[in-house]
């Protein structure tokens, strides 16, 4: 059997991929399917541990479920966002959008 | 009843009365004066019933009645207050009952009750008369009614409560109540008539100046009490160790013995309240009061209260005498009593006022007393003490009835203007008033000494044999020079006022005054003339030994040793004789036939000693410039503009501007620099310069800001790590 810590890399790599994705995509879209990669990242993770070390329980499984269905909603609110800056800015680009500062 | 208990009650009634008069019955007159008459009356029926017992307890002097309760606590003892009736006090009771009786009585009728109330009449002024109307239609003024009627009886109460507290206490703490009491009660009756502002000057004046004396006596009181540790009499003046004690200690001044100077100290206070020279000057204003509150306070009972005083405490002063030549203390007491006997004498001279005469009279009586007293003549002071009481009461009384027929004069002619007491308005009253120029001319007897059958002279008589076999030649000729001055203006006084036609219609208008007035002038008079036959010396020729010298005998008890009669001689008794005769003739011969108009025939062969007695040796003058100025002076400069003004405002001042000093300091030097600029806007400025440094890192930019919180994590992250967590 393939051991737990494979799978932890797996996770750790698409995790610093996501991570990578977020901090340096300059387009909003890309930034929220890094984010994306970052949840999934997770998931791995939650199912893995549930696998290897608590079987006989449905935790993992279940909270796996749930950051999916954050997941979900977290790009539909953030794709709209997205279309909504867009409509308004013209723009995607994250270093564009600095709004938030002094 | 025992004796012990009917001597505590004695007291009470005019207090009673007091209380009553003022909380209940000031608006009814007549239940008002029956109060204070009915009062005097309880208290009087209770002296006589104690007299009558000390007359019949054998040796009373040794074995006294006495009763004392604890008053007040003073750490393990303590101060015992009581009653004692001695001889010596029984016969002060006898004539304070019968003289306050006879008063009270009297003032029903000086203050016209039973007249109607004046038209205009106002309180605090002397009633000034009302107009009626008789069956005919004519209108005529008559005497009006005292508007303040009750409030005098209330104060004449009280004041007859302090007089009966004096003479029963067996200490002398009670005795400066009483004194007190009495010295409040002479304030308020001599400033009765309140609204004139000569009235309320002479009963300030009267108040201050014995004032002056009291103090002293309380700090004789005050020694005494240190000296022994109790204030009774009995125990220091019965008591030849306490006494022996008080002889040979040294006190710290003048070189005296204790005796001496406390004895000095009590006495200071008597020359206040007996108007005694130096303190004399407001005795003679003190007659601005009704002339009752004259006859009683300032006549018979107060005034009379003094040489009690020094009457009990002689003991005390001559504890340290040998009976032969006079210690300090006794000497300075001779001096002022027998100066202060022919200073007034000579002032009485060149009154016009009848009672101003009465009132320089008095003074020198007293003086004649404590002058007695001053060289050693116990039972002599005594007897006069009792005498004068009696006579000169009387004669106050007199002059009042006397004042009252001029008014009554001055209602009928209307003319206000007219004195009703200047002795120059009146002449030829004999007639309109019979009983009171009887009466008045047996007080006036008593006074000059008239020879065998006046009180005053056997008491008069007995202080000079006194001052004779002793050798006392200065006082000797003083008391007499003063004593035929005496003669002499009494008989000026009672030519001028009831002999002669009327120098003035009001004189002629003049009319007797109601029974209540003349009853008690001739109780008085009965004892003006029987109270001496008690005193005649046993071996007087002819007289002696017929009566015994009940006196003598009984008064002498209250001593320990017994003072010894003295030896009869011709010497002082011819004095008396020539004073007494001499006075009197010379008077009626000067003033017989007085004219309306006409200068007092003194002023003539006085010259410029005639002012100088009418304004009294300018005693008055000279008190204001040295004593009132620099009083004043002290008072107004030096205790209030720099005292007060000057030094306590000063420092309050001072500290009022230090504290804004300090605050401003503060303010300026800590608040300002150290709290407001340095931590509140320092602090402010920092956080500002902060903001603006730190600013940069808000680039708005939300990968930045990603960043900065990753790379956070992955410090603290790290750090926890490191450090084990």
């Amino acid at each position: 059997m393939i051991p737990l810590s494979w799978y932890l890399f797996l996770s750790a790599a698409l995790f610093c991929i996501g991570l990578y994705g977020v901090l340096a995509r300059k387009n909003a879209i890309a930034i929220l399917l890094g984010v994306e990669l970052m949840l999934n990242a997770v998931n791995i993770n939650l199912v893995a541990f549930w696998r290897y070390l608590d079987p006989t329980q449905m935790g993992g499984q279940v909270f796996a479920i749930i950051v999916f269905a954050v997941a979900a909603a977290e790009v539909a609110v953030g794709l709209s966002l997205v279309i909504s800056i867009y409509r308004t800015r013209g723009t995607v680009v994250a270093d564009e959008l600095d709004m938030m500062k002094w | 009843m025992a004796t012990e208990t009917l001597i505590w009650l004695v007291p009470l009634p005019p207090l009673l009365a007091f209380f009553l008069i003022v909380l209940f019955t000031n608006k009814s007159k007549a239940l008002s004066h029956s109060i204070a008459v009915g009062a005097a009356f309880l208290s009087w029926l209770a002296a006589m019933l104690i007299f009558a017992a000390a007359l019949g307890r054998e040796h009373l002097g040794e074995d006294p009645f006495t009763s004392q309760i604890n008053w007040l606590p003073t750490g393990d003892t303590f101060l015992k207050i009581g009653v004692m009736i001695d001889p010596l006090s029984a016969v002060v009771l006898f004539f304070v009952g019968w003289t306050v009786l006879m008063i009270f009585l009297y003032s029903v009728g000086y203050h016209n009750f039973g007249q109607p109330a004046g038209d205009h009449d106002h309180k605090g002024l002397p009633p000034h008369g009302a107009t009626v109307t008789d069956e005919h239609g004519h209108k005529h003024t008559v005497l009006s009614i005292e508007p303040m009627y009750s409030r005098f009886f209330a104060f004449i109460g009280l004041f007859a409560f302090g007089m009966y507290t004096l003479v029963v206490s067996d200490n002398l703490l009670t005795l400066f109540v009483g004194w007190e009491i009495m010295g409040l009660c002479s304030y308020l009756l001599i400033g009765f008539w309140f609204a004139k502002p000569s009235a309320r000057a002479a009963a300030i004046k009267a108040f201050m100046t014995t004032r002056v004396g009291d103090v002293f006596m309380l700090m004789g009181v005050a020694y005494l009490y240190s000296m022994t540790g109790t204030l009774s009499y009995r125990a220091i003046f019965y008591n030849e160790e306490v006494l022996h004690h008080l002889a040979t200690t040294a006190a710290p001044l003048f070189g005296m013995s204790a005796a001496g100077l406390i004895g000095l100290l009590l006495f200071i206070g008597t020359v206040g309240k007996s108007a005694q020279w130096p303190l004399h000057i407001w005795l003679p204003d003190a007659m601005e009061g009704p002339t009752p509150v004259s006859a009683m306070i300032h006549a018979a009972t107060m005034v009379s209260a003094g040489v009690y005083m020094v009457i009990r405490i002689f003991p005390l002063f001559t504890a340290d005498w040998d009976h032969h030549s006079l210690t300090t203390t006794m000497s300075i007491i001779a001096f002022i009593g027998a100066f202060t006997a022919i200073f007034a004498a000579t002032i009485a001279v060149a009154q016009n006022d009848i009672k101003k005469v009465l009132a320089y009279s008095t003074i020198s009586q007293l003086g004649f007393m404590i002058a007695a007293l001053g060289m050693g003549a116990y039972i002599a002071a005594a007897f006069h003490l009792v005498t004068h009481a009696f006579f000169k009461a009387l004669l106050f009384l007199g002059s009042g009835s006397v004042i009252h027929g001029m008014e009554h004069g001055v209602m009928h002619t209307g003319d206000h203007h007219v004195d009703p007491q200047d002795m120059w308005n009146m002449g030829g009253l004999r007639k309109k008033m019979p009983i009171t120029f009887w009466t008045f001319l047996i007080g006036g007897f008593a006074l000059s000494g008239f020879p065998l059958v006046t009180a005053g002279f056997w008491s008069k008589d007995e202080i000079l044999a006194d001052a004779f076999a002793h050798g006392h030649w200065a006082i000797l000729a003083t008391l007499s020079i003063a004593a035929l001055m005496t003669a002499f203006y009494t008989m000026r006084q009672i030519t001028l006022t009831f002999f002669g036609e009327p120098r003035t219609k009001e004189a002629e208008h003049a009319h007797e005054t109601p029974w209540t007035m003349t009853t008690p002038l001739v109780v008085l008079s009965v004892f003006a003339i029987g109270y001496g036959w008690l005193g005649i010396p046993e071996h007087f020729p002819g007289l002696g030994g017929i009566v015994p010298n009940w006196f003598h005998e009984f008064v002498g008890g209250t001593l320990i040793h017994h003072p010894e009669a003295v030896a009869f001689h011709w010497e002082p008794l011819a004095i008396s004789l020539v004073v007494a005769f001499g006075g009197l003739g010379l008077g009626w011969v000067v003033y017989k036939d007085v004219k309306a108009g006409q200068p007092d025939p003194l002023e003539k062969p006085l010259g410029p000693l005639y002012p100088f007695l009418k304004n009294k040796w300018y005693f008055d003058e000279f008190y204001t410039y040295y004593v009132v100025g620099p009083m004043t002076w002290v008072s107004e400069v030096f205790t209030f503009q720099w005292m007060d003004r000057g030094v306590i405002d000063g420092i309050i001042h001072s500290v009022a501007q230090l504290a804004p000093a300090i605050g401003s300091f503060l303010r300026n030097w800590f608040d300002k620099p150290v709290v407001n600029e340095l931590i509140g806007d320092g602090s402010a400025a920092v956080f500002q310069w902060l903001g603006h440094q730190l600013r940069f890192i808000q680039t708005g930019r939300l990968q930045a800001y990603l960043i900065s919180a990753v790379a956070t994590f992955l410090v603290v992250g790290a750090a926890l790590y490191y450090f084990g967590f």
